[in-house]
């Protein structure tokens, strides 16, 4: 469990933060068409720096370019980097198709994270879309190790269709346990499928949670977090207690280059995660 | 048999779709309403067939598919518990326009379309309240489906 409080700095690994550091990829998994997770072990040393969930990489990809990938491994497994990159550019074409043995720049980790504390002896909810999970797994597996801390746990995951699940397995395994709900939804499928359909902001009616003691996290497309965060504020979840992860356009990772500015954040220093209350006013801007 | 009727009554009182309205007019579809259960697979509606009724689900799911020639069947929305399947009895040409399947054993409470509305027609107040629960439904499942056309999970 992080100790320290939402938005700590965490001591970056390289002596400058424009450097990127050799890291090793030790597996691949191909999680759907385009899809993959990749692992990343060190080349020097046995371990890599701490993260917080919620922060992402600067991953580098050599001689293409560079990319702001979210922590998707767990905080307590200190030999490796886990990331889950969709294939969607140049750069993340290439991070997503890399063989292990290839070597890989790293940097960071960077961002603030999640507040896990705040959601201490409340009822915890998750709701994600699409790529939205793998921000939001290092938090399952802090909980899941720490879970007398938290009471109900909820979650929410929503799809485009059944072949865009990620942690297909994974999840398979959070589904049969009794210490959490996780719910599955996708927009469309098949007859091969017999979850549900629909959208994931559809499944907050069922979610079971005391509104005025439940943090949430949000992770996915900013117009399913905006529904989504208006469906809790109905149920009574407290707009201070709903926290969502923006990723818009981050370059340099460190707050100096100004791409990923959104009002007055720039999300790769003031966010990825911030408090529903700081964005709401932005995200009901049109063109903003 | 009686029993049963009993417990009819109390199901069709109790669905979240229906629970709270006047006592008189659940009095007066209750006639109208019968239990129907359904095996994973089953047909419950099909697109083209004539609409004769609303249907509760009480348990279950059942997935609301799209059929087009020369494509795969699209389920494009799943109906669960207190939610329901159905307002094309209400207009004419009251035929339905999705397939609904039973993707888990389902369990439901039907309302025949014709007694359905004779009653509202006849209780104007409660026909009122009647549509304040069913155009959020269709608003939502409006919603729903402007969202699904943004394919937001796109890259």
């Amino acid at each position: 469990m992080p100790s320290e409080p939402f938005g700590a700095p965490v001591p970056q690994e390289s002596g400058t933060p424009w450097a990127p550091v050799p890291y090793r990829v030790s597996e691949r998994t191909q999680e759907t068409a385009d899809t993959a997770t990749i692992e990343l072990e060190p080349l020097e040393g046995t371990r890599r720096p701490d993260f917080l969930p919620g922060q992402f990489n600067m991953l580098y990809a050599p001689n293409i370019g560079e990319a702001a990938i979210s922590i998707a491994g767990s905080p307590s497994d200190l030999r490796r980097w886990v990331h889950t990159v969709r294939s969607a550019g140049k750069t993340t074409d290439a991070l997503a198709q890399v063989r292990v043995g290839d070597v890989l720049g790293v940097r960071g980790p960077y961002g603030k994270g999640w507040p896990l504390h705040e959601a201490e002896g409340k009822d915890l909810l998750l709701v994600v879309g699409g790529l939205g999970l793998p921000p939001l797994r290092p938090v399952l597996y802090e909980v899941l190790s720490h879970r007398d801390r938290f009471r109900r746990v909820e979650i929410a995951y929503g799809a485009r269709t059944p072949k865009d699940l990620v942690y297909y397995e994974e999840i398979q395994r959070w589904r049969g346990r009794d210490d959490l709900r996780f719910q599955v939804t996708v927009d469309r499928a098949g007859t091969e499928w017999y979850g549900d359909v629909g959208i994931v902001t559809q499944r907050i009616p069922d979610m079971r949670f005391e509104g005025s003691s439940t943090v949430a996290f949000l992770c996915g497309p900013e117009i399913m977090m905006k529904g989504t965060a208006r469906a809790l504020q109905e149920r009574g979840v407290l707009t201070s207690r709903i926290y969502v992860s923006m990723e818009r356009n981050m370059k340099c990772g460190i707050g100096q280059c100004g791409h990923c500015q959104f009002g007055p954040y720039l999300l790769c220093r003031d966010g990825p995660v911030l408090p529903y209350a700081s964005v709401e006013r932005f995200l009901a801007l049109r063109e903003f | 048999m009686k029993e049963d009727r009993r417990e009819l009554a109390r199901e069709l009182r109790t669905h979240p779709f229906l629970q709270g309205l006047d006592p008189g007019f659940l009095d007066a579809i209750e006639g109208a309403t019968q239990e129907r259960e359904f095996e994973t697979g089953d047909p419950v509606v099909r697109e083209g067939e004539p609409a004769g009724e609303l249907i509760l689900v009480l348990q279950g799911k059942i997935g609301l598919e799209l059929v087009a020639p020369d494509r795969p069947r699209l389920s494009l929305l799943t109906v669960g518990p207190g939610e329901i399947v159905g307002w094309s009895w209400l207009l004419p040409p009251r035929i339905w326009q999705v397939d609904g399947r039973a993707l888990k054993a389902t369990r439901v409470l039907t309302i025949e379309g014709n007694a359905l509305r004779k009653v509202l027609e006849d209780r104007p107040k409660d026909a009122y309240q009647f549509m304040l629960r069913l155009v959020p439904v269709i608003s939502r499942r409006l919603h729903i489906a402007r969202i699904q056309v943004m394919d937001i999970h796109a890259v």
